[in-house]
């Protein structure tokens, strides 16, 4: 791990500097890496854009990272897990999982448009350790300035309908249910309510009963109750800093994953199209298949667009007002549909293969299906989203659709 | 990497937001003085003069074209703000619509000189009309099956034939037409059609009003016999019209049009349910309105890509496809949830004739300007698998 002070660009310089050239060569050669300048539009200075511009040395790092040690064929057929230590300790070494936290918090300091574009390029390559989930609990205890410990992370709750309370005593009581990661988390972000308002508090993961599970990708989504659970520190929540607030980041942070998996699972299925031979030609060349394909392409690209949209308002919102609410509860609802949708048509296009668990197909599948259920499903966000739209009252819904 | 069809968050500047207000306050200007009414999508009158020369006057067309032919040399995204305003006013933009979103950018490629000079600056006064001849009764979405035949002849061509389909044609003063000029050859069954630049409302030309399951007549059969069209309307190349049919579909598929067309029945259900909704109807209005928003940045990202100067057919057709399948469905969501308004909801006329209107229309959306169909074929091969 590099000393904090040193910063997150010269840590990932550093880090690059070390790599095996050859890896690098071989990640040129991954098609799914390659950024095309295709529907690049504006200079960023113009477009504001938070995560399409992920020409940066942020991304580079994390897919270098990724490809070197957590190539999908590889790890697929790794019944041990071998592969998940290597990938934490390369990632820890470059200081992504503390990106949004100031170095002055023993982060990496990477600004919100960064973080957001590398929880895009982790989700196209469906990556199944923690670090969406440091990175929420990283920002999460920032807020308060909560120094960061090191290792893995999660925050707590994980869900709208969940509530932890901060007793009279300073400890905290409560349950959260599909806490992503929790089982293998050192440390909590916890967002508790007491009777002075809202507070950040950093708890030891040791302090909390974990009941494991597994969501519907085979990730871990645990069940944690604290029960006068002893806190290392605490601080109160800046002013209007809710569970809310907290819920629709960890909603971006998923809907950019569901994202980035939907175009890992358009570019192997385009790619399996145009090997798998049936009824004597490539299978990419029957109408109902092309067609199937650009619904996915669709499906891909809303879900790219709603995410990227919202996690550029989060970054360069003055304020968390009615059209941040709408970008990032949109988001989640409609990266949710694709979620559904798309895979649905990427397993289609597959066949029995991609029903095995020997085919890379489903680690993508099934985690976007699994991402959903974090943070608020897309029921929840869209009768949230629907109240506020009712409330503002019919002539004040276009305003806010063409607000941006 | 196969497809990475990205679209970039574009934010509207500041600019954009000022115009908006002016566009706001001119529709809430004209609706108070009954030039039209918004609630009421099916009228019979979608064709109102005055209003077209207001707009004009505003300098609300032809926005982007250069100043010399009337145009304000304004940005595609300022473009895009005034055309999204008009939509969800149900403003009647019949008579200029086509001509500043289409006809004019391809007059402004391809028509001499002294016809630009003569036809742009009156779309810009918002004065004339135009109807786009594209299909054929055997020739819909296959363009390329275009049999309307122009022969050469002195000083020009005569044209013997018939378009169909064709909406506007019995208030147009000009038509933009492809007509077949040579056969198509073996290697390529798309050469032989040209684009012309056709003067309606003369003789050898008959428009015949056809009826719509709407109760509208807003398109017609068009009968060209012997009719003239002088050397100079030709448009372009001769015998390459394909050509140049590829960077109008941008324009034509990917505005704010394709997804808003049965938008009001969606605002006159939020007016229904009022500001306490129960669980379904928030959930169902709250889904709707992910998407429209969605939809909305996808098609404001690909005005940015307009205004970049690149030509995003695919990702236009992506617009096109998943707007107009939304467009068409949301009349139908809307009545599921309408379901359970309260017979109290003092708009429940309202919202009961709008939708009977709404799922008369539906089902021409995915079918004008392009089928699903063609664009997922268009998308197909965006994706390299045609």
């Amino acid at each position: 791990m590099p000393p904090p002070q040193m910063g997150l660009r010269t840590a990932l310089v550093r880090t690059m500097a070390f790599s095996d050239h050859r890896a690098q060569e071989d990640l040129l050669k991954k098609t799914w890496h390659a950024r095309p300048s295709a529907g690049r539009v504006l200079p960023k200075q113009n477009t504001g854009n938070a995560v399409a511009e992920s020409d940066n040395i942020i991304v580079e790092t994390a897919e270098k990272i990724f490809a070197d040690l957590a190539d999908p064929q590889t790890i697929n057929h790794d019944k041990k897990d071998a592969w998940k230590a290597p990938l934490w300790q390369a990632l820890s070494d470059a200081g992504l999982p503390l990106s949004w936290v100031p170095e002055d918090c023993g982060g990496s300091g990477a600004d919100l448009a960064d973080g957001f574009a590398l929880l895009n390029a982790a989700g196209r390559f469906a990556v199944a350790v923690p670090l969406a989930e440091t990175m929420l609990a990283g920002w999460l205890l920032a807020q308060v300035k909560i120094a960061s410990p090191g290792g893995e992370m999660t925050v707590l709750p994980a869900s709208p309908k969940d509530k932890i309370t901060l007793n009279a005593d300073g400890s905290l009581s409560g349950r959260a249910r599909g806490v992503p990661f929790a089982k293998v988390a050192k440390h909590f972000a916890v967002l508790a309510h007491g009777n002075g308002g809202v507070s950040i508090v950093l708890v030891d993961a040791g302090q909390a009963r974990i009941e494991a599970g597994l969501n519907v990708g085979y990730d871990h989504s645990d069940t944690v109750t604290l029960d006068k659970a002893h806190a290392i520190t605490i601080k109160p929540a800046p002013r209007g800093f809710d569970q809310t607030r907290l819920m629709l980041m960890g909603g971006v942070a998923r809907s950019l994953q569901i994202a980035g998996a939907l175009e890992s699972m358009l570019d192997i299925s385009v790619r399996y199209s145009n090997e798998r031979v049936a009824f004597e030609k490539k299978i990419s060349k029957f109408q109902a298949v092309q067609h199937n394909l650009a619904r996915l392409a669709g499906e891909s690209a809303a879900a790219l667009a709603a995410a990227t949209s919202a996690a550029d308002a989060i970054a360069n919102a003055p304020s968390f007002n009615d059209e941040v609410f709408l970008e990032a509860a949109a988001a989640k609802i409609r990266c949710a549909e694709a979620a559904e949708k798309g895979g649905g048509i990427a397993h289609q296009v597959h066949g029995a293969i991609g029903f095995t668990s020997e085919h890379i197909l489903h680690r993508y599948s099934l985690r976007a299906l699994a991402w959903r259920d974090d943070f608020g499903s897309e029921s929840h966000w869209a009768v949230e989203l629907g109240k506020l739209v009712a409330n503002r009252g019919a002539d004040e819904l276009w305003p806010l659709v063409a607000s941006r | 990497m196969t497809a990475a069809l990205r679209f970039d968050p574009i934010r509207l500047p500041e600019k954009c937001e000022q115009l908006r207000k002016e566009v706001r306050a001119f529709l809430a200007e004209e609706i108070a003085a009954g030039t039209f009414d918004p609630h009421k999508p099916n009228r019979e009158d979608t064709d109102v003069p005055e209003f077209s020369r207001k707009v004009g006057a505003k300098g609300w067309l032809g926005m982007t074209w250069p100043k010399k032919y009337g145009g304000q040399e304004r940005s595609f995204l300022e473009r895009y703000v005034v055309t999204e305003e008009m939509r969800v006013a149900n403003a009647p933009t019949r008579r200029f619509f086509v001509a500043d979103r289409q006809s004019g950018p391809v007059l402004l490629k391809y028509a001499p000189e002294h016809i630009k000079m003569d036809i742009l600056p009156r779309i810009c006064r918002g004065e004339i009309c135009f109807a786009i001849g594209m299909s054929e009764p055997n020739s819909g979405s296959d363009l390329f099956a275009a049999k309307t035949r122009a022969t050469k002849t002195d000083g020009g061509y005569l044209v013997n034939g018939t378009k169909i389909w064709t909406s506007s044609a019995h208030i147009a003063d000009y038509m933009i037409a492809i007509f077949r000029t040579s056969p198509p050859t073996k290697e390529n069954r798309r050469h032989g059609l040209t684009q012309f630049l056709v003067k309606m409302k003369q003789p050898g030309i008959q428009v015949n009003p056809i009826g719509q399951i709407t109760g509208q007549y807003e398109f017609n059969e068009v009968v060209f016999t012997d009719f003239f069209v002088p050397d100079d309307h030709v448009l372009g190349e001769v015998d390459g019209a394909w050509k140049q049919a590829t960077s109008e579909l941008a324009y034509e598929r990917s505005g704010p049009e394709r997804f808003l067309e049965t938008y009001y029945v969606l605002t006159e259900l939020v007016r229904a349910v009022g500001p306490n909704p129960d669980t379904r109807s928030a959930e169902g209005i709250g889904r709707l309105v992910a998407q429209l928003h969605t939809m909305r940045r996808m098609s404001v990202s690909v005005a940015g890509m307009l205004q970049a100067g690149k030509e995003p057919v695919v990702e236009a057709s992506i617009v096109k496809d998943i707007g107009t399948v939304w467009e068409q469905q949301l009349p139908h969501r809307v009545r599921d949830l309408a379901a359970f308004v309260e017979e109290t909801a003092t708009n429940r006329e309202t919202l009961e004739r709008q939708l009977d209107f709404a799922i008369k229309t539906a089902p021409k959306l995915t079918i004008q300007g392009g089928t699903t169909e063609v664009l997922r074929g268009i998308i197909a091969r965006g994706l390299g698998l045609r």
